[in-house]
C-alpha cells in the first residue's frame, strides 16, 4: 500500500506544481525580483502548503506508527552548521540563476524541455558531488 | 518595486495540493517529503529506493494528468544558456545536498516542523537567490 501513496503523493505534488506555476523558472525569478517588478505569487504556494502540512504534523507526530509503515522517520538534526549555511547559499545562487528547484525542475521532465533536462543531469551530478562531503 | 503577474489563488490552490501530499505522506507513511533527499538518496541510497522512485515517477505524471484533466498546455520559459544550465544545475544540486534540503525539504517539510536549521536555510536561499536575481538584472 505504501508504494501506491508514494506514486500518488508525487502525482499530487507535481499538480500542485502545475497549478502554482511553480514548475515555470520565469514564474519564479519572477518572485526573487522584489527590488523591481515583483510577482508575489510564489509566497502564497507557500502559504498554502504550510497550513495543510503544518497542524497534520503535529496532530499525528506523537502517534505510535504511520497507518502504511512501521513507524516515522523524522529528520534529527538540530545542528546549525557551516554546511548548512553553505549549502543554501549554493542553492540560492543556482536558483536564483535559472528559477528551477529539484522539484520542479524533476516535474518539468514531462514536458521534455532540452534546458531543463540538461539541469536535471546537472543537478545529479551536484547532488553527486556533495555527497562525497558527507 | 511595482507588482506584476500576480496569481494568487491559482498559486494557493497548487500550494494546497502540495500541502496535502506532504501531509498524507506522512500520515501514511510516515516520512516527511523533500524532494533533494528522496531524489538524491535514489542515486547513492539503497534505502526507500522503490518508494523514491515511484515518488519521483508520479512527480513527472502530475503534469501529464493535469494536462489530460484540464486539456490545458502546460508553458514554462527558461533559459536556453548551456553554461547557466549547467553551472545553476550543479550548484542547486550540490547546494541542496550538502544542506540536507531545499523548498519542499526546508521551505515547507522543515518549517512545519518548526525546524530552526529549516528556518535558517530557507532564509538563507531566498536572501540569496533574490541577491543572485539583483545582481544578474543589473549585468
Amino acid at each position: 500500500m505504501n508504494k501506491i501513496i508514494s506514486l500518488l503523493c508525487g502525482i499530487i505534488f507535481g499538480i500542485g506544481l502545475v497549478i502554482s506555476e511553480m514548475i515555470n523558472p520565469e514564474k519564479v525569478l519572477g518572485f526573487l525580483n522584489i527590488f523591481r517588478d515583483w510577482d508575489p505569487s510564489l509566497a502564497f504556494v507557500m502559504i498554502g502548503a504550510l497550513i495543510i502540512s503544518t497542524p497534520i504534523f503535529h496532530l499525528f507526530k506523537n502517534k505510535i506508527k504511520p497507518i502504511f509503515s512501521s513507524n516515522f522517520s523524522i529528520p534529527t538534526n538540530k545542528e546549525l552548521d557551516k554546511k548548512l549555511i553553505i549549502g543554501s547559499i549554493f542553492f540560492g545562487a543556482g536558483w536564483g540563476l535559472i528559477g528551477l528547484c529539484p522539484g520542479p525542475a524533476i516535474t518539468s521532465i514531462a514536458l521534455l524541455n532540452m534546458s531543463s533536462a540538461i539541469f536535471v543531469v546537472s543537478m545529479f551530478i551536484g547532488f553527486y558531488i556533495a555527497s562525497k562531503f558527507n | 518595486m511595482n507588482i506584476v503577474n500576480f496569481t494568487p489563488l491559482s498559486a494557493l490552490t497548487g500550494g494546497l495540493l502540495i500541502g496535502l501530499s506532504v501531509a498524507l505522506f506522512f500520515v501514511l507513511n510516515g516520512r516527511m517529503i523533500g524532494i533533494t533527499g528522496i531524489a538524491s538518496n535514489l542515486l547513492v541510497s539503497k534505502d526507500n529506493r522503490i518508494d523514491n522512485f515511484l515518488f519521483l515517477a508520479g512527480l513527472i505524471l502530475g503534469p501529464l494528468f493535469y494536462n489530460f484533466i484540464s486539456g490545458k498546455e502546460i508553458n514554462i520559459s527558461i533559459s536556453n544558456s548551456l553554461i547557466l544550465l549547467i553551472t545553476a544545475g550543479v550548484m542547486v544540486g550540490f547546494g541542496t545536498k550538502l544542506s540536507s534540503g531545499c523548498t519542499s525539504g526546508h521551505g515547507i517539510s522543515g518549517i512545519s516542523r518548526f525546524s530552526l536549521r529549516s528556518i535558517i536555510a530557507t532564509i538563507t536561499f531566498m536572501l540569496v537567490g533574490i541577491l543572485t536575481v539583483l545582481v544578474t538584472g543589473i549585468l
